[in-house]
């Protein structure tokens, strides 16, 4: 095995390239896991810990870009008021431990169809930057970016560099099932990003399907329900009841050890009701009207 | 590959490394400090808590190759001198030691859950300990023992 330690950037673009085979490190959370566990024999490492630049996030023409190498533990305390749903995602993620070196691009490159991540990117509608010598920069919109299990859209010459979402134009919120509350894989999760700007509703759903993926049908019911309230006034019963079953048609569970694919259903359907709810609530609170 | 770090306040170079190995074998196996410990492998247990650039980790997930130039200080670091850390009295005072496996990993953690927060409440001691797994204690008396290091650093302010 090689170990690759890139100093700058362009370098590990430049050992990508030169060595397609390595698997890139940043955290080491998921890849350390499957080489202590003899499940994975890299021919060669690429630590981008020595790219520092990853490890930040900055504010470009009013979106905001995450580094790829930005660890949940700073995500949590420096982005909760700009990305609410991917903050209250990786809150959920692991110990304090595993948040002091996992990152949003590590969520990324491994694409469980478990990953905490997925379901805020997808409900933010966010894009992935990844880059490579050969093809330059690609913006990959999230919605295209999950193939299968475990699979991405990234070439085997790219790296993952950062993730670009909106600061977000209104409520966003995440819920997750796991057996207690902390250290848990997700049995299976639910992200609602409302846009009142726009009049539009995000939704992500994870764990649920061989890839984190939206429901598209729920969104534009939603929105349509939405706009005949002009999105004020009390979210009627029926039409978050119908959202949520709405969410539950839209996903392929299996049973697993985790859980059943009846169960993942419903609770993704009482997920999508509550998350929904509260961010209503957030909604009408923000625009001077009480629930 | 030869991997150079601190540890513990002193540089180290450490020849032959294998390029997956884990921190927590290159401490334990070439090092000679076995204070960290080796359990799940997989950050589920926190046994192996160490600080890398002074934040709490799982040894076992970084690889060793990713702590050249870097600083890294183990359980067998915070004693000063002949004193324990008041972390690790209140831990022995307050018998939050059975088996003794878990020990270090929970000490580590907690020097840094009271070094960033002084008088943490219950709610944000169990959140910091959410990762280092006790399979005796029924976790009771380590969580008095937190208490009582929390109130001894403020009574040596």
């Amino acid at each position: 095995m090689d170990f690759l330690r890139p100093p700058s950037w362009h370098e590990a673009l430049a050992l990508k390239a030169a060595r397609p085979d390595a698997v890139p490190i940043q955290g080491g959370t998921d890849v350390m896991v499957e080489i202590n566990f003899d499940v994975r024999r890299p021919s060669a490492l690429l630590d981008l810990n020595p790219v520092t630049e990853l490890a930040g996030w900055e504010t470009v023409d009013g979106r905001l870009r995450i580094g790829a190498g930005l660890p949940y533990g700073r995500l949590i305390a420096e982005l909760g008021d700009r990305a609410p749903g991917l903050a209250q995602a990786a809150r959920t993620v692991g110990s304090p431990q595993i948040r002091n070196r996992g990152t949003v691009g590590g969520n990324l490159g491994a694409a469980s169809p478990a990953g905490d991540c997925h379901p805020p990117l997808l409900a933010a509608g966010a894009e992935v930057e990844v880059e490579s010598v050969a093809g330059g920069v690609r913006m990959i919109p999230i919605d295209a970016f999950y193939l299968g299990v475990k699979r991405n859209a990234v070439r085997d010459d790219e790296l993952i560099r950062a993730v670009w979402l909106d600061p977000a134009p209104g409520p966003q919120h995440f819920s997750k099932i796991g057996t207690r509350n902390a250290m848990v894989i997700a049995v299976c999760s639910f992200a609602v990003a409302l846009h009142p700007g726009e009049r539009r509703v995000g939704t992500g759903i994870g764990s649920a399907a061989p890839t984190p993926l939206r429901a598209p049908e729920a969104e534009a019911f939603l929105a349509d329900g939405l706009d005949g309230l002009d999105w004020s006034g009390p979210l009627p019963e029926g039409l978050a009841e119908r959202f949520g079953e709405l969410v539950g048609e839209a996903v392929s569970p299996i049973d697993d050890v985790r859980g059943t694919a009846g169960y993942r259903r419903h609770a993704l359907a009482v997920m999508a009701r509550r998350t929904l709810t509260w961010a209503w609530n957030d909604h009408l609170a923000a625009t001077g009207m009480v629930s | 590959m030869k991997v150079t770090f601190t540890v513990n306040g002193s540089q180290e170079s450490v020849d032959d490394v294998w390029e997956g190995e884990s921190l927590l074998f290159t401490l334990r196996e070439r090092m000679g400090l076995p204070g960290s410990k080796n359990a799940c492998e997989q950050g589920e247990c926190g046994s192996c808590t160490v600080y890398l650039d002074g934040s709490p980790v799982c040894a076992c997930l970084v690889a060793a190759g990713q702590v050249q130039g870097r600083e890294v200080r183990t359980v067998e670091g915070l004693a000063d001198g002949g004193r324990l850390d008041p972390v690790q009295e209140a831990f022995l005072e307050c018998g939050a030691v059975q088996c003794g496996f878990c020990t270090p990993g929970l000490i580590v953690q907690t020097h840094d859950l009271l070094a960033r927060t002084p008088e943490p409440s219950d709610a944000e001691i169990r959140e910091a300990l959410a990762g280092n797994l006790c399979r005796c204690t029924g976790y009771e008396k380590i969580l008095d023992a937190v208490r009582l290091a929390a109130s001894r650093k403020a009574d040596a302010r």
